[in-house]
């Protein structure tokens, strides 16, 4: 069903009876081309672009709970594309451009906003590091601006520059970046995905792997049953370690709560999305209207789905030091999701040790924004047997070899990524 | 002069009449009562419109009186204090409140935007997902900005908050939250038993229900216990009750967070007190005694102002002597919403009618029907009739089919209660549902956590009591305080026979979240979409995601979903519950962590001195470093900095780095421990003698750099960068309890103990020599270039000096205790003066070390190796160290890495800038020819022109190499020539000399 | 989340850090890179009760092994780390 103004309209006429359901609720089937692990936005992508790009239309997308019930339900919402090592800088810009088409995609209006990223810096080493990155950026095609203080200023008038702790002396953005419906984003891949063919199944946990006699994996075994595949991918960031562990893999990775906070819905205050440099805060308005913000992971490993106090304070702390307009804005709910923390801070798009058995994992706290990207080329390594050019280096033996991809520099020490 | 409060009972309540309050509403002058909360105020002048609604500027009035409120939001105070969404029914009354309706333009009565209701037929749940798509660009240009302004509720202030926010600590045995007859209890017992208590209750008055309810205890009345009871409490040293106090959160480990409203019932906090208080509570045990919330039931029209719950109703009557209507109406499917009924009568009010959901109603009740002369009819309220001047008329289906009309100007409603679930459910314990109430109770609470009384599903006086005091009896004594917790007050329980009903089919909306407009076609629509999940309904329709987080909407709302998907109530389930329970200010996160005080700041020890001298100061971490000490007369940093740094190249200056980490290694096998955390050797360093030493990471990498040197054969001095001070630390005492148990050694931080002077130049010697008792040999014989010992200083004073050179001039750095090292530097001017001795800061020192073509933080950079930084040759190969087996992976050795070279323009008056990338010459930029990019750069006053270093790949075989360097963020592109990165006196003499 | 520390008692969060696993041994001096691969990178990363590194870094600088179940954060035990992380040499 095409969604528009006029089938709004004429549905009203009929006091929306008819709408049928936004995706197929199906029933597995014996066997798949392909089965995708994970009914979030990365395994729903990806199943849309195997359908529409590469032409496997019969695929199934395994969910255990609800659709999006993982990270993509549980994140800031923040798109950008602004990294700064080879391997981040293109396969995000890559990401960036779909999400700029997301919506004609999927006829789906996933609100995707380009109302800007700005990364604030406080020092000239943090300067520094950023005219780095925005020059990778700019070197890679991707739009960024470095503005000094007066610029700043006159953008965001309304930090607190005179009586800080950390003066801000100026940021680094990117106009393109924004946010999208995390929610939206979920039904509208599964939307246009299961109009394509794809099998959604909720309430289906996979709990093995089917392998043959070479070790092969030929299928899963599920709380559904069986159900055979002829290649299964998993994108289950947060369970990564844990559905790989029923493989026999042991990953480069631990899980790691991050705690995010909405405050309650006011009349717009802040433009765009900004970054605290000198502490752990970053924030966005909604369109409803509550600032949307998170900082630190807690720090240790976690699969609670929920953090504690200390950070939700450093969280504040940040937030108050850059703009204490918000002290009296109330914080409404909190919540925690699980990140795949990788070693080197950086996903893992690869095949696996194990035949049959592709990975896409290791998104740390930054896997929303890669959400069309991630799709793209996870269907394009499902569908071809190799890599995607712009995910080549998302090697999982590049640990081993030494090629990591480290933003942050902080080596083998997932919490601090 | 105000008006008149029109709608005050002449008697009763808890208000004080001898303390009348003016305030404002919407600019509109009325009094109240010192004891009124703002919504009961409002009640007492008759007042019905407050707000409106969020998606459809529907009219909205008061619905509770408590911190579940969905309609009654306003912007409190004005100006900086400016306070969005306070909910009406939790805001004190003080003198002078101002507030505002939100949410309207460009009046509540008059609002432009209720136009919204005509398109309610495409409005519908989740409408925005299936248009506003084309054309592409219109929906940053057009569509959202219209939908931001449209959406939000009330304004934020927008300039800074000038209160202050405290936080605090507390530990107790016994946590109670509420102060209800439950609570009370609870408090009874476990304080009798000895127990540390501390109980929370968000409102200002204690007592809970009973101050609405009333009620008997222990044969009187309950008002009369209740102040009996506080007086107990207040005897027991170990009890400590908080009022206008939240209980929001669990954490792990016992750990509760609370929010204190220390003087929101005032106009602003007094001078020095702070406006709220965050309390971190560490408990043994925690009884919820928060009580329950009573539920809406859903029909058409059920948003009309004077709709109101009938607990609520009965609450405004009784507690605060207001009445919200003078003829009532009562919708119940309960035996408890007729307690409205007796209120109102008792009050002198008329009731219009009772509309019972039930097929019975008590024989008690139909006596007080005839006695009060009202119908008593056996149906379902179907619509309402009305506007934003309250209830007409209220229309209803009996029992049966037929219709009826009542006419009324206030209709109470009680669809039963919900257990306050939300503090047992926050370690994700799914509530389980109860049916003999029709309601979740909690179930999966936190460890060391249980819900008493109205909280857990027993709403009876006589249970509350007794379960209140049965958990605080018990806490206490999980907590081991074993005294006698005495008897439980004991009362008689009501009987709560209740019919489910949710949900009044009929025409017109029928919200089940008022503050979000979700209705009841809303929920079925989700249903027939797909979205049956309650996460995907409330993510789908917003259910439950407004500033009352859903306390009166969300049961409704799944009941409603599981009547359309064909599923029981608990089949449905329910959403996550979240923290924190209420609302709370981010301010009051933050405490005192804002402004200047956002973080703690580090003084060197010199820094008094330089405040005196005019520095001017950097923030390094939490340090303030002199970073250059301007003259009179000099224009701007490049000419104090120039200026410093010939100063030091010709005479000699003096710069504090006692920021740099500085750990005292002892034990027979301390040499053995730093090489096997060090890539070089120290086992053979001489006594006396100081080495430059690097350490990587186990993967490999380069971790930090520093001097280190041995004072003794059982003792070094190891130093760290500034920034990893405390990291090394923690590193090498890993190292040290885990990794190496078996060596002898011990590590003490000395980073604050020593105040460490770096005095640098052709005549640091000389000026030393001023400093150091006579009996020193400081000559290059005596004390040659990486010598280190313990000097006496002339007076006694013992130092420790150290011969190394960052500058690459003949250098010392010579520590003091910290306590001298404002002595220390007052005495260089002295001594120095004759030398011309300068001060330096951190600018000279960064310029003279590129000019020396030292790594630092820049080039430190988490992903450089050793070779990489051009110190390859350093890792020993004859031992093993933390880092050496990852560092032979094959990128981490591989030739086209990007290693640290010098850079300097082709053209000699450019300036450099860090972060330009590196291409080569005559390519277009791209991502297949970044090789690197520049790192640090300074002006050199010895070469007289701007020189740098750069990570370039293979940058060490393209010496002489002239390559591009492409800056497009600041418009700059140049070439620059490649160099070897030790600019000044590349074969060290001077250092040494 | 609070944490007995084994030489000062139980203390706050804020005052530990956190490293990861302690199952892992360092690999003996002379270990192949493959070893020191596994011991540096690869993570069990269970879902339950797992033993951990945390260093009272805002007390009494110890490492302790803290076996911790992280599904609900329940700490079980807690002692010295002292030597967990050495390798077994000749093992």
């Amino acid at each position: 069903m095409k969604y528009s103004i006029f089938s709004l309209a004429r549905a009203a006429l009929s006091g929306h009876k008819n709408w049928q359901r936004t995706w197929r609720d199906a029933t597995p089937k014996d066997r798949y081309d392909v089965v995708i692990i994970g009914g979030g936005g990365h395994g729903l992508a990806t199943a849309w672009f195997l359908a529409s790009e590469y032409g496997i239309k019969n695929v199934a997308v395994l969910e255990k709970g609800w659709i999006g019930s993982g990270n993509a339900g549980r994140n800031t919402t923040i798109i950008r594309s602004n990294y700064g090592l080879p391997g981040n800088t293109g396969f995000y810009e890559l990401s960036m451009k779909l999400w700029e088409r997301m919506e004609q995609d999927l006829n789906y209006n996933a609100m995707v906003s380009q109302r800007g990223v700005i990364n604030l810096y406080h020092s000239d080493a943090q300067r520094d590091a950023y005219a780095r990155r925005g020059n990778t950026m700019r070197i890679n095609g991707i739009d960024a601006e470095l503005l000094d203080l007066a610029a700043v200023r006159k953008m965001i008038p309304f930090l607190n520059f005179d009586n800080a702790r950390f003066p801000v002396q100026g940021g680094l953005l990117q106009r393109r970046g924004g946010t999208a419906r995390h929610d939206a984003v979920v039904w509208g891949y599964a939307h246009a995905a299961s109009e394509l063919g794809v099998d959604i199944i909720q309430n289906c946990e996979v709990t093995g792997f089917v392998r043959d006699a070479n070790g092969k994996v030929t299928g899963v075994e599920t709380s559904r049953g069986k159900i055979g595949a002829g290649k299964v991918g998993m994108a289950v960031a947060g369970s990564s370690s844990r559905v790989a562990a029923m493989a026999g893999l042991r990953l480069p990775i631990e899980s790691h709560v991050l705690q995010a906070f909405v405050s309650e819905a006011i009349k717009p205050l802040i433009p765009g999305v900004m970054t605290f440099g000198a502490g752990h805060f970053y924030v966005s308005q909604s369109d409803k209207g509550g600032l949307v913000f998170g900082g630190d992971i807690d720090g240790y490993n976690s699969y609670a789905q929920r953090g504690n106090m200390p950070v939700m304070e450093d969280v504040c702390e940040g937030g108050m030091a850059l703009m204490p307009m918000i002290g009296r804005v109330r914080l409404l709910r909190q919540w925690g999701g699980i990140m795949d923390m990788s070693m080197d801070g950086s996903p893992i798009i690869d095949k696996t040790p194990v035949d049959g058995l592709y990975l896409n994992a290791g998104w740390c706290y930054g896997g929303f924004k890669a959400t069309p990207g991630s799709g793209f080329v996870f269907a394009h390594l499902l569908a071809r047997d190799e890599s995607h050019e712009e995910a080549a280096r998302f090697r999982l033996d590049r640990f081993r070899t030494g090629a990591m991809i480290d933003e942050k520099g902080q080596g083998a020490q997932p919490n601090l990524h | 002069m105000a008006g008149a409060q029109t709608h005050r009972l002449g008697n009763g309540g808890l208000v004080d009449r001898s303390a009348p309050l003016n305030f404002r509403f919407d600019g509109k002058a009325f009094s109240g009562f010192q004891g009124d909360t703002l919504a009961s105020a409002l009640i007492a002048n008759g007042v019905k419109l407050v707000g409106r609604s969020f998606k459809y500027h529907r009219p909205r009035g008061i619905l509770t009186a408590g911190s579940e409120e969905p309609n009654a939001l306003v912007e409190l105070r004005t100006g900086a204090r400016r306070e969005p969404n306070t909910k009406a029914t939790t805001a004190e009354l003080y003198d002078g409140l101002e507030a505002a309706s939100q949410n309207r333009w460009p009046s509540l009565r008059h609002d432009v935007m209720s136009v919204n209701q005509l398109f309610a037929p495409i409005f519908v749940a989740g409408f925005y997902y299936k248009t506003f798509m084309w054309p592409a660009k219109f929906w940053e240009a057009i569509y959202e900005p219209a939908i931001r302004r449209a959406a939000g509720l009330g304004r934020a202030a927008g300039i800074a908050d000038p209160d202050h926010y405290d936080k605090a600590w507390a530990h107790c045995d016994v946590l109670i939250a509420g102060s209800g007859p439950a609570g009370l209890a609870a408090a009874l017992a476990a304080g009798r038993a000895g127990a540390r208590v501390i109980l929370c209750e968000e409102d200002f008055v204690l007592g809970g229900r009973l101050l609405s309810d009333g009620g008997m205890i222990d044969g009187e009345p309950a008002a009369e216990w209740i102040s009996r009871t506080l007086a107990e409490l207040a005897g027991m040293p170990d009890v400590r009750v908080m009022t206008r106090t939240t209980l929001f959160g669990v954490y792990d480990g016992g750990t509760y967070g609370a929010i204190e409203r220390v003087n929101d019932h005032l106009p602003s906090p007094p001078e020095h007190q702070v406006r709220q208080r965050l309390w971190r509570i560490v408990a043994k045990r925690c009884v919820v005694a928060a009580g329950a919330i009573e539920r809406p039931i859903v029909f058409a029209g059920n948003d009309t102002p004077g709709v109101m719950m009938a607990s609520a109703m009965r609450t405004y009557v009784a507690r605060y002597a207001a009445t919200p209507a003078k003829r009532i109406a009562l919708f119940t499917n309960n035996e408890d919403g007729w307690r409205t009924v007796e209120t109102a009568l008792g009050a002198g009010l008329q009731i219009a009618a009772v509309i019972d959901a039930r097929p019975e109603i008590s024989p008690a009740h139909r006596s007080l029907a005839s006695k009060g002369g009202f119908p008593v009819l056996h149906g379902s309220v179907s619509g309402v009739d009305g506007g934003k001047d309250g209830v007409r008329k209220i229309a209803v289906s009996l029992t049966g089919g037929a219709r009826a009309e009542v006419e009324a100007d206030g209709l109470a409603v009680s669809g039963g209660w919900n257990p306050a679930v939300g503090l047992t459910s926050y370690h994700r314990g799914r509530p389980k549902w109860r049916s003999d109430i029709s309601a979740f109770v909690p179930d999966g609470a936190p460890p060391g956590m249980v819900a008493a009384g109205a909280a857990n599903g027993d709403f009876g006086l006589g249970a509350c009591l007794s379960q209140g005091f049965a958990a605080g009896a018990a806490a206490a004594h999980d907590a081991g305080r074993t005294g006698n917790a005495g008897s439980a007050p004991v009362a008689d329980d009501e009987v709560f026979s209740l019919t489910p009903l949710w949900h009044v089919a009929g025409k017109g909306k029928a919200f089940v979240d008022y503050q979000h407009d979700v209705t009841a076609s809303d929920i079925e629509l989700a249903q027939r979409e797909g979205f049956e999940s309650v996460e995907h309904l409330k993510r789908y329709t917003t259910l439950g995601m407004a500033t009352d987080q859903g306390k009166t909407s969300n049961v409704a709302g799944l009941a409603i979903m599981a009547a359309v998907s064909g599923r029981s109530i608990p089949e449905t389930g329910t959403t996550i519950y979240r923290p924190p329970y209420v609302p709370v200010a981010i301010g009051a996160f933050a405490g005192h962590h804002r402004d200047g005080t956002f973080h703690a700041t580090r003084l060197t020890p010199s820094h008094h001195w330089a405040v005196e001298q005019g520095a001017v100061f950097v923030d390094t971490g939490l340090w303030k470093r002199a970073q250059w000490y301007p003259r009179a007369g000099e224009k701007d940093w490049l000419e104090s900095v120039t200026r410093e740094v010939k100063a030091v190249r010709s005479g000699v200056g003096f710069c504090d780095v006692s920021t740099l980490g500085k750990i005292d290694v002892h034990g027979p096998d301390a040499g053995a421990f730093l090489d096997r955390v060090y890539i070089n050797t120290f086992s053979n360093l001489a006594v006396g003698k100081a080495r430059y030493g690097l350490m990587l990471r186990e993967d490999g990498i380069v971790y930090d750099d520093g001097t280190t040197s041995r004072l003794a054969e059982d003792h070094y001095f190891l130093t760290t960068t500034t920034a990893k001070a405390g990291l090394v630390m923690q590193h090498l005492e890993f190292c040290r309890q885990v990794l190496f148990p078996e060596l002898d050694v011990q590590l003490t931080s000395v980073s604050d103990q020593w105040a460490q002077f770096s005095i640098a130049g052709p005549s640091a010697r000389e000026l030393l020599k001023q400093i150091v008792d006579e009996s020193e040999d400081l000559s290059n014989e005596g004390f040659p270039f990486m010598g280190a010992r313990e000097v006496t200083l002339r007076g006694g004073l013992k130092a420790r000096l150290f011969r190394i050179s960052f500058s690459g001039e003949m250098a010392f750095e010579i520590s003091v205790p910290a306590r001298f090292g404002d002595a220390m530097a007052r005495n260089l001017m002295l001594a120095g003066a004759p030398f011309g001795v300068t001060p330096y800061g951190t600018e000279a020192l960064g310029v003279m070390r590129v000019e020396k073509g030292h790594i630092a933080g820049p080039e430190l950079s988490g992903t450089t190796t050793a070779a990489d930084l051009g110190l390859g040759k350093m890792m020993s190969t004859k031992k093993d160290y933390i880092g050496r087996v990852m560092a032979g992976r094959e990128a981490l050795v591989a030739p086209d890495r990007q290693v640290v070279v010098g850079i300097k323009p082709t053209d000699e008056t450019r300036r450099l800038r860090s972060g330009a990338h590196i291409i080569p010459k005559g390519q277009t930029p791209g991502p297949g020819n970044d090789q690197g990019y520049v790192t640090s750069v300074c002006f050199s006053p010895t070469l007289n022109q701007w020189i740098g270093l750069a990570l370039v790949e293979r940058g060490r075989e393209r010496i002489g190499e002239i390559v591009h360097a492409h800056d497009p963020l600041r418009g700059e592109d140049y070439d620059v020539e490649l160099c070897n990165p030790v600019f000044y006196d590349p074969d060290g003499g001077r250092q040494r000399g | 989340m609070r944490i007995a520390c084994s030489f000062c008692g139980e203390r706050e969060l804020g005052e530990f850090t956190y490293l990861g696993d302690a199952k892992p041994v360092r690999p003996e001096a002379g270990a192949s890179e493959d070893e020191v691969f596994d011991y540096v990178y690869l993570r069990d990363n269970v879902a339950g009760a797992t033993s951990e590194y945390w260093y009272h870094g805002g007390g009494c600088r110890a490492w302790l092994k803290v076996t911790r179940n992280t599904l609900t954060h329940e700490i079980s035990s807690i002692e010295p780390a002292a030597g967990a992380g050495a390798a077994k040499v000749g093992a």
